[in-house]
């Protein structure tokens, strides 16, 4: 029985309105529990920021950005940004183990190589990442917790990352067709 | 009401845990939509399969319905949820590189993250990238730091924007929502050659129910300031009949002098009045002003401190009702308003009118011309103190922890 279960392959997704209704309870969830969004690269930064000021505490220091995180006995890892993503690496894990979705693999277009498609993914997400920070918030943080609460500048936002994306969809059509 | 001081009630690591759990739930939603294959998600942008624009959306819509049906009801206080702050170009071009980034790279970052915890190798080398990219932010951001800042327009609503209820809003983003999947369903038929007869039929009732409840909304309306006295008053109103906020006309004085505070005084009377006599630097602030605190400008966090003036106290502690409702800390109202304090540091002109026999917030007191800040009393000298003998202390600034967003 259990052999036959491990063979199976990975279960469906579930609908994408069914999807948007569970994450839609959960960012409510979220407001009306704590106040604040859902959030991801603001997580990352933290991050980021704690081993810079590991290494190079009086940088961080003289930075005006970064101090507000790690300036001097500031923690930047004492926010509630780090264990919501710690759960939300989590909650990746063990939905992708329940469905039988773990798996070692690269997505990708069929006329692109595995390299091509890694170098690919890090410049996106360096771009992506400065982007972030530069909006001040993330997909997650600015479109959808900004979206529910109807923030006007998460709207206008949400709407560049679009335009951003379709803008360049056509160059690089080879790499995702 | 919600939201709750999580810390006070929890503990900081009781906190923690919510937040967790709270990122557990975004994690699995993400990762049962789909959120961890970038193809999937990529998808979206060659009108093949809009699955993006189905999830973000009907997830937006969905909470967006929930928040302000709660907060209608007078369970959820809306202005205690954090905003995004609005830096119109900032944000605009943030999201132009953003999307730059999510079609080169196939994740956003916190679909980046599911797909790492899934093992996908593309996710794993987004998760790097973006780390390099938020740290070369970081590291670059002291270059353009004022054009960074620069278009901020504060707390702003899409209702504030279009000067309509927030209710109306509501209805509106939901049935847009619903226009834009009808129209993607549409192009999911045209280039994925989708067969929308086996799509389910329930997502008819889910659009229906969330416009029913949207409708809701809007006809029950964003609860006035004057409920949310009436629900929020037993906790404040303590404040009022123990005359903790009133401060006595020395206490002000010494405010007034000490360049440390960051004084700010609001005059509540009628303009007649404020231009007979008010206080040095007092702003007069009008009934519609004072409703609607954040369009001043004014920063609720801020370490400063109001005093509200007004010839009595009645319209003063009116306005204070108004602005405490409003979240804004470290509100004061002076005691005895101005006729105490004219009686205070002019006796002679307060001696020369008889006072009314009825109470009313009026001005007891003659003047041989509108003064305004002109006259002697309204900036008394710092020596005065002295004579007026010892006072309690009621002004204690409150710091305010900011709401910080998911991604400050």
């Amino acid at each position: 029985m259990a052999e036959t279960r491990a063979q199976k392959g990975p279960k469906p997704y579930i609908h994408p309105y069914a999807g948007g209704i569970l994450l839609g309870c959960v960012l409510f969830l979220s407001f009306f529990l704590s106040g604040n969004g859902l959030g991801a690269s603001g997580g990352l930064n933290r991050i980021i920021v704690f081993f810079e000021d590991l290494i190079v505490p009086g940088h961080v220091d003289r930075t005006p950005y970064l101090l507000e995180m790690a300036g001097g006995d500031l923690n930047p890892l004492d926010a509630w940004i780090i264990p919501m993503v710690a759960g939300t690496i989590l909650g990746g894990f063990l939905s992708g183990l329940f469905n039988r979705r773990l798996k070692v693999e690269t997505n990708k277009g069929p006329n692109i190589s595995n390299k091509t498609r890694w170098i690919l993914a890090f410049a996106g997400g360096a771009i992506m990442g400065y982007g972030a920070r530069f909006a001040r918030g993330c997909t997650s943080g600015q479109a959808l917790s900004g979206g529910a609460v109807l923030s006007a500048g998460s709207w206008v936002f949400m709407f560049a990352v679009f335009a951003g994306a379709y803008a360049l969809a056509w160059f690089l059509r080879k790499a995702w067709n | 009401m919600a939201p709750f001081q999580l810390q006070s009630l929890l503990g900081y690591w009781g906190m923690m845990a919510v937040y967790f759990a709270l990122g557990l739930g975004f994690g699995i939603a993400l990762e049962l939509s789909g959120f961890g294959k970038s193809t999937k998600l990529a998808a979206q942008f060659y009108f093949k399969e809009l699955t993006v624009l189905k999830v973000m959306f009907t997830a937006i819509i969905t909470a967006m319905v929930l928040i302000f049906l709660a907060a209608s009801l007078g369970l959820l206080d809306y202005s205690k949820l954090y905003v995004n702050p609005t830096y119109l170009w900032p944000g605009i071009v943030g999201g132009l590189i953003m999307g730059a980034g999510f079609i080169i790279g196939g994740f956003c970052p916190g679909t980046s993250l599911v797909g790492m915890a899934t093992f996908k190798l593309d996710g794993l080398f987004f998760v790097l990238g973006g780390l390099f990219g938020i740290f070369m932010f970081g590291e670059t951001v002291s270059l353009f730091d004022g054009y960074w800042h620069s278009s901020f327009f504060g707390r702003v609503t899409l209702f504030d924007f279009f000067g309509i209820p927030a209710g109306a809003v509501v209805v509106g983003v939901v049935l847009m929502a619903v226009g834009m999947f009808w129209g993607g369903e549409q192009l999911e038929r045209i280039f994925g050659g989708r067969d929308l007869k086996r799509e389910p039929k329930w997502r008819y009732g889910a659009a229906a129910g969330l416009l029913l409840l949207a409708l809701v909304t809007a006809f029950t309306g964003q609860p006035t300031l004057e409920k949310k006295w009436q629900i929020a008053g037993p906790e404040k109103q303590p404040l009022l009949d123990q005359r903790a906020i009133y401060i006595e006309p020395a206490e002000m004085l010494s405010l007034m002098h000490d360049d440390t505070r960051g004084l700010v005084i609001w005059d509540v009377r009628p303009e007649r009045d404020y231009n007979l006599f008010h206080l040095k630097t007092a702003q007069r602030m009008e009934e519609s002003t004072l409703r609607n605190i954040t369009a001043t400008g004014i920063d609720p966090t801020a370490n400063q401190v109001i005093v509200i003036t007004g010839n009595d106290e009645a319209a003063a502690t009116h306005a204070w009702k108004l602005v405490t409702m409003q979240e804004i800390p470290n509100v004061y109202i002076l005691g005895g308003g101005l006729n105490r304090w004219l009686a205070t540091f002019d006796p002679a002109g307060a001696a020369s009118v008889t006072r009314q026999e009825e109470p009313g917030d009026r001005l007891d007191h003659a003047f041989s011309a509108a003064l305004g800040a002109r006259h002697p009393a309204a900036f008394p000298d710092e020596k005065l103190l002295r004579s007026l003998g010892e006072f309690t202390p009621k002004v204690k600034v409150t710091k305010v922890v900011k709401r910080q967003g998911g991604c400050g």
